[in-house]
């Protein structure tokens, strides 16, 4: 005999109550993110950094502006993820919450930012 | 029995290290290493928006040398953690868990992110670009 309710075994979340939610999301983003790191890896390799106008010009075209903003937006999930998981498997005691409150707060203003400076260059006229 | 007197599995400091546990570890590491890349390439993205001198700033930041060996490093951190993870996705659809083909993978593993590595430092040295 389960002990299991009904509900619980027709949600199949588990009991975490996300279900595979958080692995799920951990292997579509590494996915997404071997083709753009591969991408952007080997297209900065061949840039120039010193040369700021180049790369304005580069980052300015739609294509690489349209990759640029899914790398740092699936760049910032799939890290959000794994710092999580790092946090919640080594720190325990009152700094748990506020640490993972702070990597969430870390992750959305590091994507807030990468999408503002992107859209800066590609639209604003930078 | 008393909680002190249960049998332990062997500490993690007398456990011979194993490719397959030396791998895991490291694809952690790699994985918070990149967080932080993750920022610096937010912060160089940001810099080359802000304008010429936070750009010029931000080259005299990642130009430091102290800070171009942890880039180089940084590196290999990407590509390790870019092969490894294509070994987990392998693993996900249940197949590659024999302890033989697992010590296999994992070097093919090691010898393809230091491969990658080598190739990537060779063309930015070489591109003049870094």
């Amino acid at each position: 005999m389960s002990l299991r309710t009904p509900l619980s075994r027709a949600l199949g979340l588990g009991s975490a109550g996300d279900g595979t939610a958080h692995w799920w999301q951990q292997r579509v983003t590494a996915v997404a993110l071997a083709l753009l790191g591969l991408w952007f890896a080997f297209s900065l390799i061949g840039a120039d950094l010193g040369d700021r106008a180049a790369l304005l010009a580069w980052i300015a075209q739609p294509l690489n502006a349209a990759l640029l903003v899914l790398l740092v937006l699936t760049a910032a999930w799939h890290s959000q993820l794994g710092t999580r998981v790092i946090a919640e498997d080594y720190v325990h005691g009152a700094l748990k919450v506020p640490l993972l409150v702070a990597l969430q707060f870390i992750h959305a203003i590091a994507a807030t930012v990468g999408v503002v400076a992107v859209l800066q260059i590609a639209i604003g006229g930078r | 029995m008393t909680a002190g007197k249960r049998p332990l599995s062997p500490h993690l400091q007398i456990y011979r290290p194993q490719i397959t546990s030396v791998l895991s570890i490291s694809h952690r590491f790699t994985g918070a290493a990149l967080a932080a890349g993750l920022l610096l390439l937010v912060y160089w993205l940001a810099a080359l928006a802000a304008g010429e001198g936070a750009y010029a700033a931000a080259l005299g930041v990642l130009g430091a040398w102290p800070v171009k060996v942890v880039l180089f490093l940084g590196v290999f951190a990407f590509f390790y953690h870019l092969c490894n993870g294509i070994r987990h996705l392998w693993w996900d659809s249940g197949r590659g868990f024999e302890i033989a083909q697992v010590n296999r993978s994992g070097w093919i593993v090691l010898v393809s992110a230091v491969a990658l590595t080598l190739l990537a430092w060779g063309l930015l040295l070489s591109g003049g670009g870094a």
